[in-house]
């Protein structure tokens, strides 16, 4: 789970990570209000969930309240386009007022979870302010990683190791310790995939503070953090998807107009690539899951009719834990209540294969059976063609 | 012959009172595992009754403790269905135990909780497979986990998989070819995991009835390219491949907590650049795993050997 700039930066605060001081605002007097508060220069980040909002022009020094006021109105409501957004971007409905700092250095620091050892890895670069896998590709040398032992956590040791490894001045290695200590406990105690601060800055006032901070959260952490999930921000998800979660379905949409259903993550995706490999473009991710109900397989085949740009679907089941004549009672049940007004093609495998297939064919419906994956996918992209 | 699992490994489940857990239990038993029992906290002392296909009822013995549930029973092997906030316990209560496998199928564990279960397991003899996975089959002698039994068929070529419906369609289409398995191996879709695709190739490398392995792999992390390396070096046998999430956007989370692109790294391209360049055929479609197979295995002058039904 995203959440925005100003969010990870409250919470860093509670861990005595240095932050610059700051409020969100979510109207243009608010912003000035708060420009007032804080002193001149501020800067006006816009918030949202994706990266490289700077070099969009989301972020703007202001030196007066005029600027404040101007920019403030002409970022609120704005589509901000950014290389992390898509072409479409995404509307600013909030602005995060920060009081401005002068910029002596900027590095990288950044914790994440490595697969391969199975530990949280700190890493940090004296190239802050850059994309750290341009960093990784033309010069990792420049990278330096502290694996951390989870029963003993981000030692002092490593942690100046890392402070000396970047070339933090010696005066300010306490702080950068401190800072990253912090940044490692917030890091585990809220169940982070990813905490990444770009830039850490060291100040002129000999400060050392994150810049920009940016919080991913572990979603299969998430019901034992009510307090992050209180942080969601509806406006920057997909409805479909917001739909999706509420009925526990791992869905995630497209650009394409081929919806599917699959029951498995792997297959799912496998589906999604044939579809493709025949010339469709599918338009969703949609894992039913193995335990699904009658129930959630209706809201499933609701959630892919909603969307306008879907021509076609194609149902791709290999019932393990799933059973073909469930997957055959929820379909049945939601054409009956939605309607049917695209070509549906189900390939049905496994678990009561036959049950099922009898269901759907004696249900009445126009469904096109598929005797195999590549037989299926073959016949929806024909059919939406 | 087979790996990790055969007819003789006895199996208790942890979490045998819930819904799925006895679904399993009774999926296991019917397809003649040794399930011989299981846990659930405060539960000890009890039986739980399973109608089996075959008109008989299986009466399992119900313990308060792994250590306990092991002591009476003998059992090597474990698997877990209990949900995500409390499986990793379950495993670390498996591993003190000294179980020599641990099978979880839970899926939605905290990946912060998966790092400390790692360290638990240092140097400890348990061996874990999982989480969020299907589970381990040797056709014919025993089936640990959630997958359909019928559609396996005992014989030569091990799977070794990060999917589970995907690994059904593989070996599905390795059955309707004739073409049996020695074992399937799900590893699971999470992102720290007991056991990796290395793992299990060794296994296969020197199992002397395996003799060509398929290998399913899916976008995010290193796991495939470091694999593709290891065959390159020490694999005697043949692999062939397939990796889903060709067409997966990145920077979202395709379903496994695993499968996400993240920072460029971990797609599907660069997963079949590596192994096909380490070796590794690659089939370009999921409908083409068995073709592939039998391809690389007629070059190799091994197709009869591995077609164990006409």
């Amino acid at each position: 789970m995203n959440i925005h700039e100003y969010q990870g930066k409250e919470i860093l605060k509670q861990y005595g990570v240095a932050v610059p001081e700051g409020r969100v605002a979510f109207t243009v007097d608010e912003a000035v209000e708060a420009a007032g508060e804080l002193g001149l220069p501020v800067v006006v980040k816009a918030q949202i969930h994706a990266g490289g909002r700077g070099k969009a022009g989301g972020v703007k020094v202001a030196r007066s309240i005029d600027e404040v006021r101007k920019y403030a109105s002409e970022l609120l409501g704005k589509v901000l386009v950014t290389h992390q957004t898509g072409p479409e971007g995404k509307e600013v409905k909030r602005l995060l007022i920060e009081r401005g700092c002068d910029i002596k250095k900027e590095y990288y620091v950044g914790v994440v979870v490595d697969r391969s050892s199975g530990r949280v890895v700190m890493m940090a670069s004296e190239e802050g302010g850059t994309e750290i896998e341009e960093v990784a590709a033309r010069s990792p040398e420049k990278i330096f990683k502290e694996v951390i032992d989870p029963a003993v956590g981000l030692l002092p040791f490593q942690a100046r190791r890392l402070a000396f490894n970047i070339n933090i001045p010696n005066e300010l290695v306490g702080k950068a310790v401190q800072f990253m200590t912090g940044l490692y406990n917030a890091f585990v105690d809220k169940d982070c995939s990813i905490a990444e601060i770009n830039p850490l800055v060291v100040t002129g006032d000999g400060d050392i503070l994150a810049l920009d901070a940016k919080l991913n959260f572990d979603a299969n952490a998430l019901y034992r953090h009510p307090e992050i999930v209180a942080l969601r921000d509806f406006d920057e998800e997909d409805e479909k998807e917001i739909q999706a979660s509420k009925f526990d379905l791992s869905y995630i949409a497209l650009d394409g107009n081929i919806g599917c259903m699959v029951n498995g993550a792997g297959l799912a995706m496998a589906t999604m690539d044939i579809i493709k490999y025949y010339g469709g473009e599918p338009a969703n991710f949609l894992d039913v899951g193995g335990g699904a109900s009658k129930e959630k397989v209706t809201e499933a085949f609701k959630i892919i009719l909603s969307d306008p740009k879907v021509k076609g679907i194609f149902v791709n089941i290999f019932g393990g834990i799933m059973r073909c004549d469930v997957i055959a009672e929820g379909i049945i049940a939601a054409v009956r209540e939605l309607g049917l007004d695209r070509p549906l093609v189900v390939r049905l495998e496994g678990t009561n294969v036959e049950l099922g297939k009898k269901l759907l064919a004696e249900s009445g419906l126009n469904i096109t059976p598929a005797d195999s994956m590549a037989d299926g996918a073959k016949k929806i992209v024909e059919l939406v063609k | 012959m087979s790996i990790l699992v055969d007819k003789n490994t006895k199996v208790i489940t942890q979490g045998i009172t819930g819904k799925t857990a006895l679904f399993h239990a009774k999926g296991a038993l019917d397809y003649g595992t040794q399930m011989v029992g299981g846990t659930s906290p405060g539960k000890g002392g009890t039986t739980v009754e399973i109608q089996l296909e075959n008109g008989t009822t299986a009466k399992l013995p119900v313990f308060n403790t792994v250590r306990e549930a092991v002591d009476a029973t003998g059992a090597t092997a474990s698997v877990i269905y209990v949900p995500p906030a409390f499986a990793a316990d379950a495993i670390m209560e498996a591993v003190d135990a000294e179980l020599d496998l641990v099978i979880c199928i839970t899926e939605g564990i905290p990946v912060l909780d998966m790092v400390k279960v790692k360290r638990y397991m240092e140097g400890k003899k348990t061996r874990l497979i999982g989480p969020n996975c299907p589970g381990v089959i040797t056709p014919g002698e025993c089936k640990i986990g959630i997958m359909p039994g019928y559609i396996h068929m005992k014989g030569h070529v091990g799977v070794v998989s990060r999917s589970g419906t995907l690994t059904y369609e593989a070996v599905h289409q390795l059955t309707t070819r004739g073409i049996g398995q020695s074992t399937a191996v799900g590893i699971g879709g999470d992102p720290v995991k007991g056991t990796e695709f290395i793992d299990v190739l060794k296994m296969f490398n020197e199992d002397p009835d395996t003799y060509a392995v398929i290998l399913i792999g899916e976008i995010g992390g290193t796991a495939e390219e470091e694999a593709a390396e290891w065959i390159k070096a020490n694999m005697t046998k043949p692999v062939i491949g397939f990796i889903g999430g060709v067409t997966a956007p990145p920077g979202k989370r395709m379903g496994h907590a695993g499968a996400i692109i993240s920072g460029g790294k971990g797609t599907a391209a660069e997963k079949i650049a590596k192994l096909e360049a380490c070796g590794v055929r690659v089939a370009p479609t999921p409908a083409e795993i068995g073709a592939t197979l039998v391809s690389v295995l007629e070059e190799r002058g091994l197709l009869e050997k591995c077609i164990t039904r006409r």
